[in-house]
Parts: C-alpha cells; sequence; structure tokens
C-alpha cells in the first residue's frame, strides 16, 4: 500500500525513488535508482553517505548548527581505535559510557563551539569516523557498484536544500542485524545532516511487520517498557520506591520532567483506588525484573531451553516459524508443562508435538487451543507508524467460538480475580486489587470502557481529561497510556472514530480529523524544525508552524486568556505545534527554549552523537556468519556488545560460501498462519522455495523448478529453487560472493506448506535490542529431490 | 451508453497480485491447487477459475536486469473471436463494449477457448463451462468500479470511457517518452480496437503481447474448418478435441524459466 504515495510522489512532485536492497525485487523494478548491498553492510554504506556528505559540505548547514549537537563538544577521553570505542571491558562484552558525554564548564553548561574549530566538536568527531568509509572501501565491503553509490549520494544528498525533503523508508532488513539498531540510527543521523525531521515528506518511516507493530510498543508487548515508553522497574535501588524510581528515571530537562504525572496515572488505571498516596500508589505491584537479565524473544526461549520457564501464552503468536531458530524453539517448548496458543487457525507452535521427525508420545506438555477472531470479527484499535490509531468496527460476526483477544483476556481477569478475591497472600494483592471495571459478564468487555481510560478521566469526577498535559502526579488523575491521553477527551467522542477525509489545513497531508494521531494529534513530530531558529518556514512550500506576533486578522497582539495581558506571540500553523506554543524563538520557559525542537531529549538537539550500547557512532562490524575473514575497517569482526549464546552454531565461508537473506512476499503475511490457510493467496505462492541466481545454479547445477537443499551451521531444510536473474554474484573484496533470498513464511501447517527457513538462521541478535540477525547468515546450497 | 475501457499501466504495476485475488473475491471463483511454478507467475494459465493474473517477465538489457509485470485479462475485443466461433450464442457484446460470456448459456464446446488470441479465456471442469473477465459489468451497473480498479493500490488499473481512457494513455505515453521511455499504447487499434488499453514501456512482445493478433471470425473459422476437412480431420470433431488447449503462459515464457506442472 505504501507503494501507492511513493507513485503519487513521483507523480505529483517529481519525487525520486532510490531503492538499496541485496534482492532485486518488485519495488526495485519501480525504483528510479536501484542499487544492491550485500546483507548485513548498511552501516558501511551509510558510513559512505556521512563521509561524502561531510567532506563535500553537502549537508544542511543552518539545521545542522542549530538544531543538533553539532557543536557540542565532547570530553578529551572520548576515543576510537580499531573498532573499538573508549571504555570498552572485553570480558563483560559492554562498554562504560563515561567518555562518551559532553563537555562542561565550571557552571555545568555543556560546551559548544559554533565556529567548529575544536577537534572533539561532534562534527569533526563524526566526520574523522566516517573519513574511514571512502568510495572505495565502502564499495569493497558491500558490492555495491561504485557509479551507484555516487549516483545515489548525490542525489540523496540534494535533500539538504531548504525547498527539499527526503523520507527514508525501512523494514526487517534494516533491523535484523546484530546491528540492526544501529543501522535504524544511521537514518536518523542522516535525516538530521540533511535537515529532514520534523518537516513535511521527511523523516525515517519504519515499515511495520505488520499493521499494529506500533500499537504493540505503544503499549509496551516489551519486557523492558510499561505503557507509553516508560521504563519498566527493575530490581535496583534506583527503582526500589515509588519516590526513587521519578528520581531516577526522570530527565528534568526535557518534556520528561512530566514523568511521574505519567507513571502515577498509570497505576491509577490499574489499580484504581487501591492506589493511594500511603502506598505508592500500588508501585510494589508492578513487577520487576532481574536488571542483569535479558527478557527478550530470544533470551526467553534460551530460558525455556534450559527449563526455567513451565508454561507460556502464544497470543497470535507462531514461534516454531518465526523464531530465529526454529530447532531451538521447537525443542525448548518440549520442556513446557502448559501451552495456550490463541489463533485463528491451528499453528505450527500448536501443534509443535507433531511436527516432522518428532514422536508426540515423547512430549508431555498439556496444550490448549483456544481459537481467536480475525480483524474483521471484533472491534478495536491499531496504530500506524505515523503514531495514527485508527477505531476499526467489527464487520462480521465470529466464526464459530472463536473468540477476540480482549474477551479472552477478559475472561482470564475475571476469572483470575476471583480466586484471588480472599487471598491475604501479598503476592496475590497486585490480581486482588487488580482494577477490573469493564463489566463483569465474562464474555463480554466494554472496550469503550477500555477506551476511556486509556485516555484518562478525573478519578473523583470520572470526566474525562482533555490531554495529558492535566495528568497528575496526586492521584486525581489515571491514563492507561500517557501518549494517548487526548484521544477520548469527551464522554461519547472517541477520536480514534473520526473519519474526515477532507485535507482542510495547508497542502501537504495532514488530513487532522481522520482518527487520531499521539501525541494530541500531532501529525509531523518535532515540527518545531519545520521553521527556522527565528520561527520562519524554511520554506514557503514546507511550512508546517510558524511563529507570529500578531493576529493575522485583527493585527492586534495576541491576549492571554488567563491573565489578559498581551502575550509575545505564538505558534501557529497547519498542524498541532510540538512546541509548548507561547514560547518564542528567542525565549526559554521551563524547560522549552524557543530555538530547540527535539524536546523529548535533555539538551533539545537532535543527537547525531548519541549514546548506544556499541558506541555513539554506528561503526561497521560484520555479521555474525560472515564471508569475510577480515573487517576492512577494523580488526573486530562482529558487533563488540553482541551476547553470543551458541558459539558452536556460528557458520564459516569455507563450509558454508554462500550469503543467504530470508523476507517476505506480499501475498503471505509473517508467519503465515492467516495467509497460508486463505486458499487464494496460497494459490499466488503455495510453497518454500530459494531465490537463486542464473550463475550460482549454473555453478551447482541447479535448474529452475528443481529440489534443493540449504544447509546452515543451525539446520537444512529443502525447497524449490526460483533461478533468477534478479541475483547476481558480489564482488566482495576482489572475491566472488553469491547472495540467495528466501521467504520465511511456510511450515507444515494449513493449506500451503513448506520448509521452515528458519531452521537455518542463528540464534543471535542486536546489541540494544535482541532483535535476531534473520537478514545476513551463511549457507550452502545443494541438489535435493 | 459511450463504449468504456480498462486502462491499464505496466509502468505502475508493481505486480501484488491484488487484482488476482480481488477478482476470485468478487467472482466468487474456487482458488486453484498450484505447485511451485518457477516464477512469481501462479497459477501457470488463465482458466475458467482464473479470469486475470500477472504475467512476470525478466529480461536484461546491457547488465541491466528489468522485472516486468503485465496484469493479462479478456480485453473485451470489438472483433470478438469468442463471441464469433461461440457454439450456443453465450458470449454477446453489450453496448459498452463489454464482451460478456452468460455461463447459464455456455455449453462448454471450448471453441471460445481456443479462439482467444491472448488465452484469456478459461474453462472450469467443475462447472462445465468457459469463462473470462465480464469488467465487472454488475459492478460497473450499479455505479461501482471494477473489482481490480478498486483494490489496485498505485491505481494502474483503472476504467472509464473509451474516448477518455485513450486520452489518459496518450498523455502518459507522452509524459514516459519525455523521460526518454519507449512507451506505447496498445489495443487502440488492435482487432478493431479492444476495451483494455495498455500503456507499454517496451514492445507488446516483451510483454507477451500478439504484435498482430488476428480474429477468428466466423468466416476465418470456416476457412480452418475447410483446411483441416481436407487434411482429413473429422469435421464432427469439436475443436477442443483437433487443437489442444494452447494458452500461452509460464510454459512459454523462455525468460521466466519453465514451469515443471504448465
Amino acid at each position: 500500500m505504501s507503494f501507492k504515495w511513493l507513485t503519487q510522489a513521483r507523480e505529483k512532485r517529481g519525487a525520486k525513488i532510490i531503492h538499496i536492497d541485496p534482492r532485486f525485487t518488485r519495488t526495485s523494478a519501480k525504483a528510479d535508482i536501484y542499487a544492491r548491498l550485500r546483507p548485513g553492510t548498511d552501516i558501511a554504506f551509510m558510513g559512505g553517505m556521512f563521509n561524502y556528505i561531510l567532506q563535500n559540505n553537502l549537508y544542511n548547514k543552518d539545521y545542522v548548527m542549530n538544531y543538533t549537537n553539532a557543536a557540542v563538544v565532547v570530553v578529551p577521553e572520548y576515543k576510537f581505535e580499531d573498532g573499538l570505542f573508549s571504555g570498552y571491558d572485553p570480558a563483560k562484552r559492554k562498554y562504560s559510557n563515561d567518555s562518551w558525554k559532553y563537555q562542561k564548564d565550571a557552571s555545568e553548561k555543556t560546551v559548544t563551539d559554533p565556529t567548529l574549530q575544536n577537534p572533539l566538536c561532534v562534527l569533526n568527531i563524526m566526520k574523522k569516523h566516517y573519513s574511514r568509509y571512502d568510495v572505495d572501501t565502502v564499495c569493497k565491503v558491500t558490492g555495491m557498484a561504485k557509479e551507484d553509490f555516487l549516483n545515489i549520494a548525490k542525489t540523496y544528498a540534494a535533500t539538504a536544500a531548504k525547498d527539499k525533503s527526503g523520507v527514508i523508508m525501512y523494514a526487517m532488513g534494516c533491523t535484523q542485524h546484530t546491528v540492526g539498531s544501529q543501522n535504524v540510527r544511521c537514518d536518523a543521523m542522516m535525516q538530521l545532516l540533511l535537515g529532514n525531521v520534523g518537516v513535511p515528506g521527511g523523516g525515517v518511516a519504519a515499515m511495520r511487520g505488520e499493521s499494529n507493530v506500533q500499537g504493540s510498543t505503544d503499549y509496551a508487548l516489551l519486557f523492558h517498557l510499561i505503557p507509553g515508553y516508560l521504563n519498566c522497574p527493575k530490581t535496583i535501588p534506583g527503582n526500589a520506591s515509588l519516590a526513587a524510581y521519578n528520581e531516577t528515571e526522570t530527565v528534568k530537562t526535557s518534556y520528561w520532567v512530566n514523568k511521574p504525572k505519567f507513571l502515577v496515572s498509570y497505576l491509577k488505571a490499574m489499580w484504581g483506588p487501591k492506589a493511594t498516596a500511603e502506598n505508592e500508589f500500588a508501585y510494589q505491584y508492578l513487577p520487576k525484573y532481574d536488571a542483569t537479565k535479558n527478557y527478550s524473544f530470544m533470551a526467553l526461549f534460551e530460558a525455556l531451553a534450559k527449563g526455567v520457564i513451565k508454561g507460556m501464552f502464544a497470543f497470535g503468536q507462531n514461534p516454531v516459524v518465526g523464531g530465529p531458530n526454529t530447532n531451538v524453539e521447537a525443542k525448548a517448548l518440549e520442556n513446557l508443562e502448559w501451552l495456550v496458543a490463541v489463533d485463528l487457525f491451528e499453528t505450527e507452535t500448536s501443534v509443535f508435538w507433531k511436527r516432522p521427525d518428532v514422536d508426540p508420545k515423547t512430549i508431555n506438555t498439556e496444550v490448549f487451543f483456544l481459537p481467536a477472531c480475525g480483524s474483521y470479527e471484533k472491534q478495536g484499535s491499531i496504530s500506524t507508524s505515523g503514531r495514527m490509531a485508527q477505531w476499526r468496527w467489527k464487520a462480521v460476526e465470529p466464526l464459530g467460538k472463536s473468540e477476540a483477544d480482549l474477551e479472552i483476556i477478559h475472561q482470564l481477569a475475571v476469572k483470575l480475580k476471583a480466586a484471588y478475591a480472599k487471598s491475604t497472600k501479598p503476592e496475590d494483592a497486585p490480581i486482588r486489587d487488580l482494577f477490573w471495571n469493564y463489566g463483569t459478564d465474562p464474555h463480554e468487555c466494554d472496550i469503550d470502557k477500555v477506551a476511556k481510560e486509556i485516555n484518562g478521566y478525573d478519578t473523583n469526577t470520572g470526566k474525562q481529561v482533555a490531554s495529558f498535559g492535566k495528568l497528575m502526579d496526586d492521584g486525581s488523575t489515571c491514563s492507561g497510556n500517557w501518549i494517548y491521553s487526548g484521544s477520548y477527551p469527551e464522554e461519547g467522542k472517541n477520536l480514534l472514530q473520526r473519519r474526515d477525509n477532507k485535507d482542510t489545513k495547508g497542502n501537504i497531508g495532514i488530513y487532522a480529523n481522520w482518527s487520531w494521531a499521539w501525541p494530541v494529534n500531532r501529525r509531523i513530530i518535532y515540527n518545531r524544525a519545520s521553521a527556522d531558529p527565528m520561527g520562519n518556514p524554511w520554506s514557503k512550500d514546507k511550512a508546517v508552524i510558524w511563529w507570529v506576533t500578531k493576529d493575522s486578522v485583527t493585527g492586534e497582539p495576541f491576549i492571554d486568556p488567563a491573565t489578559s495581558k498581551p502575550m509575545p506571540g505564538k505558534w501557529v500553523g497547519y498542524d498541532v505545534p510540538d512546541f509548548k506554543p507561547t514560547v518564542a524563538p528567542d525565549a526559554v520557559d521551563g524547560v522549552f527554549t524557543g530555538n530547540r525542537p527535539f524536546i523529548m531529549r535533555a539538551d533539545g538537539l537532535g543527537g547525531l552523537f548519541a549514546n548506544m550500547n556499541e558506541g555513539p557512532l554506528p561503526e561497521h562490524y560484520e555479521p555474525w556468519d560472515t564471508p569475510l575473514a577480515k573487517n576492512p575497517f577494523s580488526s573486530k569482526l562482529l558487533n563488540p556488545v553482541v551476547k553470543v549464546w551458541r558459539k558452536e552454531q556460528q557458520g564459516t565461508p569455507d563450509k558454508y560460501p554462500i550469503v543467504a537473506t530470508t523476507y517476505r512476499v506480499c501475498e503471505h503475511w509473517q508467519a503465515g498462519i492467516m495467509t497460508r490457510n486463505t486458499p487464494w493467496l496460497a494459490e499466488l505462492f503455495p510453497t518454500m522455495f530459494i531465490e537463486i541466481g542464473e550463475d550460482l545454479a549454473s555453478e551447482k547445477g541447479i535448474k529452475n523448478s528443481d529440489k534443493v537443499i540449504v544447509d546452515s551451521a543451525r539446520g537444512s531444510i529443502e525447497c524449490y529453487a526460483m533461478v533468477t536473474k534478479r541475483f547476481k554474484a558480489y564482488e566482495i573484496d576482489g572475491k566472488a560472493v553469491h547472495v540467495i533470498g528466501m521467504p520465511w513464511h511456510y511450515g507444515y501447517q494449513g493449506i500451503a506448506k513448506g520448509a521452515i527457513a528458519n531452521y537455518l538462521t542463528p540464534h543471535i541478535g542486536d546489541g540494544n535490542t535482541m532483535i535476531p540477525e534473520y537478514k545476513a547468515f551463511l549457507v550452502d546450497v545443494r541438489r535435493g529431490g | 451508453m459511450a463504449e468504456l475501457a480498462k486502462y491499464i499501466d505496466v509502468t505502475k504495476c508493481t505486480g501484488c497480485r491484488g487484482c488476482q485475488v480481488a477478482c476470485k473475491q468478487w467472482n466468487g471463483l474456487p482458488a486453484v491447487h498450484t505447485e511451485f511454478s518457477g516464477s512469481y507467475e501462479n497459477p501457470p494459465k488463465m482458466g475458467g477459475d482464473t479470469w486475470t493474473k500477472v504475467r512476470f517477465f525478466e529480461t536484461e538489457d546491457n547488465g541491466k536486469v528489468r522485472f516486468l509485470f503485465r496484469k493479462a485479462q479478456c480485453m473485451h475485443c470489438t472483433e470478438a473471436s469468442c463471441a464469433a466461433v461461440c457454439a450456443a450464442g453465450a458470449i454477446t457484446k453489450d453496448d459498452k463494449g463489454m464482451v460478456v460470456l452468460d455461463q447459464n448459456k455456455c455449453v462448454g464446446c471450448k471453441n471460445c477457448v481456443l479462439a482467444c488470441p491472448f488465452g484469456a479465456v478459461g474453462f472450469s471442469a467443475e462447472t462445465g463451462t468457459s469463462g473470462k473477465c465480464r469488467m465487472c459489468v454488475d459492478r460497473i451497473d450499479n455505479g461501482m468500479e471494477p473489482a481490480c480498479v478498486t483494490t489496485c493500490p498505485p491505481g494502474a488499473v483503472q476504467i472509464g470511457e473509451r474516448e477518455e481512457i485513450l486520452k489518459l494513455a496518450k498523455g502518459r505515453v507522452d509524459f514516459l517518452k519525455s523521460n526518454g521511455v519507449n512507451a506505447q499504447i496498445y489495443g487502440e487499434n488492435e482487432l478493431g480496437g479492444l476495451h483494455v488499453i495498455y500503456v507499454l514501456d517496451d514492445k507488446p512482445e516483451v510483454y507477451g503481447l500478439p504484435v498482430n493478433p488476428q480474429a477468428a471470425t466466423a468466416n476465418l473459422f470456416g476457412s480452418w474448418v475447410s483446411a483441416l476437412v481436407g487434411a482429413g480431420v473429422l469435421l464432427v470433431a469439436p475443436f477442443w478435441l483437433i487443437f489442444k488447449d494452447s494458452g500461452k503462459d509460464v510454459s512459454e515464457t523462455p525468460d521466466t524459466g519453465v514451469s515443471k506442472n504448465a
């Protein structure tokens, strides 16, 4: 669907579409410029782009100097040598970031040098760091043709012009690497360098793996967060009490200064009247996780493999197909005493006990299968990566005994609460006291009440709050998720249900009355950056908000309704200002500095230099399975901070010389259980295959449609070969390196069946998020059948 | 009513095959059991249960790979061979230029399947009748667009009065030419004028389209029959026994590889 808008941008505004992908795809076929890179070399490519832009002075100087930390001076202890930043502890595979700090003067003010004379200025550090990413080295590592690289660099750098913008769209091809987070950080840095953040047509656009990924992170389906991107409490002294948490977790120089209000309102939504000032608003009812442990997907399955976990709910999830290593995941499930699988169809996970080559008699897990509704059989909301939350109504009645996820959870909550109602054990209190006022009928959850509570209301009057600006830390308000506060500001006004498709403000595609976007219906986040430091749009065509000192109709100064006195002016425009609307460009008001747009950051500046686990600047490391013996940028092959679980399962090029990558096709969805059971879609791509270049196929004696066996250090699969002109050997450091691609949608259940790609992929993940490295690994291919 | 036409712009098609599914959904057509086809293209052939599909082609010009997509379907020819050879009078042309097959009248002789120069008519063993695109005349009569038009994300498929569609296509061809693309229209004059107008960015044969399609009019058909009689073939044999089903699909497209089951 997104291609619809790309097509329109090209038709109406002369946009150029640049596609960078290891594979020549349907998108490549429609791009103005296509270039390929070897899987796992995004940072090499982006580092090359930074170098080209900085060496040729092509960045947006006014934007970079005013709105980013380019001029900030870093402490002299900062070092980067041979692939490692200062502060690395090889035994722990961890950094101390003490040497990645800003210099402070005697009055604790950050030191800046707008003349950029100081070599420790962020921009100079960046320039030096990426000077190593010269075109020849970049092309040697990525396999990209030099003329393609230069063409892209020139074309994209042109978006630095004040009247131009460019958007970077990325998806799992970017994130699913041991350096996935840094790949995405490269995108953000690029957009800052070119002045493409906070402007119409700019930004970093995540093409989500499914329609509600944004919703799942907003509502914290993640171990380290609670809803609204608040850190989940840990077993550290700084989180031992509500007061300690607020002290530790609140950044006092940004808008996050309000965090205690968001947290207390959340606790009030969770435990209602049982959350009082006397009991820290039930803060101790929140589970606290072991700060030394990781509870992400792979860590959970490693724990499961050790028998630590006894029971599991798989809600719309199919880890046997979708997990990073099917052998590990499927085997680990055998340790469960019980498994509850909730899905539309029988998933591979729900019948892991009858997977091929396994004797069901040897598995003792009790499996419960709960049939779930499809999205058309229930109502609720989804959130897009544009932060737009849209209500959906039920279109058809559910099939059979299937129920909506919300109803399933509601039944569970109602029954659990009944079971613990009389318990006096402290560990049962969080459930006993859980505030669950969505109705007592186990089969009828009042979803409207859920939506109202998410927005939040006054706990004394029950009146909806207008927005998160009204949330309090004294227990007088509740809100299930502060970023969604404002979505249901008045009784009967669920703004997610709006469907007005008229674009009434400006001509930049705001559509302010179509559903609702967090925060407070703002469509372009950090839009203060669309105007120059003095508050004027960078260009007329790209105006979003701007500063005015007089009412455009009356010509009179604005009057402050609270004091009846004239105000210096206000921010007006087509979008909701992402700024305090009365703070003048040259004023400072609380956490707001008039010319610093990035209000959620402690210094209000975009971070070209920003701390991540593996350093303040992205650096190229090879994937866990790499075809190279040496990283041309340093002696460090692998990201120095990734956790290695299964050292023996590393693929090496002597045995597995071919690079492989997995992907999706638009005809199938995720682990495939919904699309593989839809006959019309099964017909389109009925079974598992690999895409393999004509050159490699002929080398291996493989003809189109032959059966092939693909082996990796983890496992082996058999499937069909699609021999194609769209794959060709890369020249990497003077050597031919072949790349094959394969979809990961298939499994042994449903109508369209096929080998599971993830038998081949490694159990290793990114250094910050632990997202698995599905997108770059080594295999060998031989004829099968 | 003015004649209508469908616009198919291969330069905008992303090969997503949403049209293939939307067609089956609206027309209640069952899925075909397919196997791996060796390409993105599947089912391998048009058929009684598959009235439209996207054809995929791979070419290489001066080392530059191209991946081409074309939505194939009934062209709603002015000189419609299928109507001319229909034994049961089941195929008629309406006042909008649409060639519509009435499956209640179809006797399953398969003459239309053989006669179609585009391989766009198929036969369903289950219903015993032929099937092809009806241009969603039921939707059009109710003020809606054909299902494939509604579903196409990039707007590569559109519907309108034929004159307007030709103008749209010519404008698009001019635009593409000014951008150095070897663009051309297909369907303006072929077979008396098709009611599917393609915008192509290469020669028709690159997209698997016949350069100079010939109508199997009743007369022409008669002469084929005479020739067959002359060759000693029994006149009474139905055409589908004489000619083997010869849809020009995956199996004959050298660049997409050979399908094992086509």
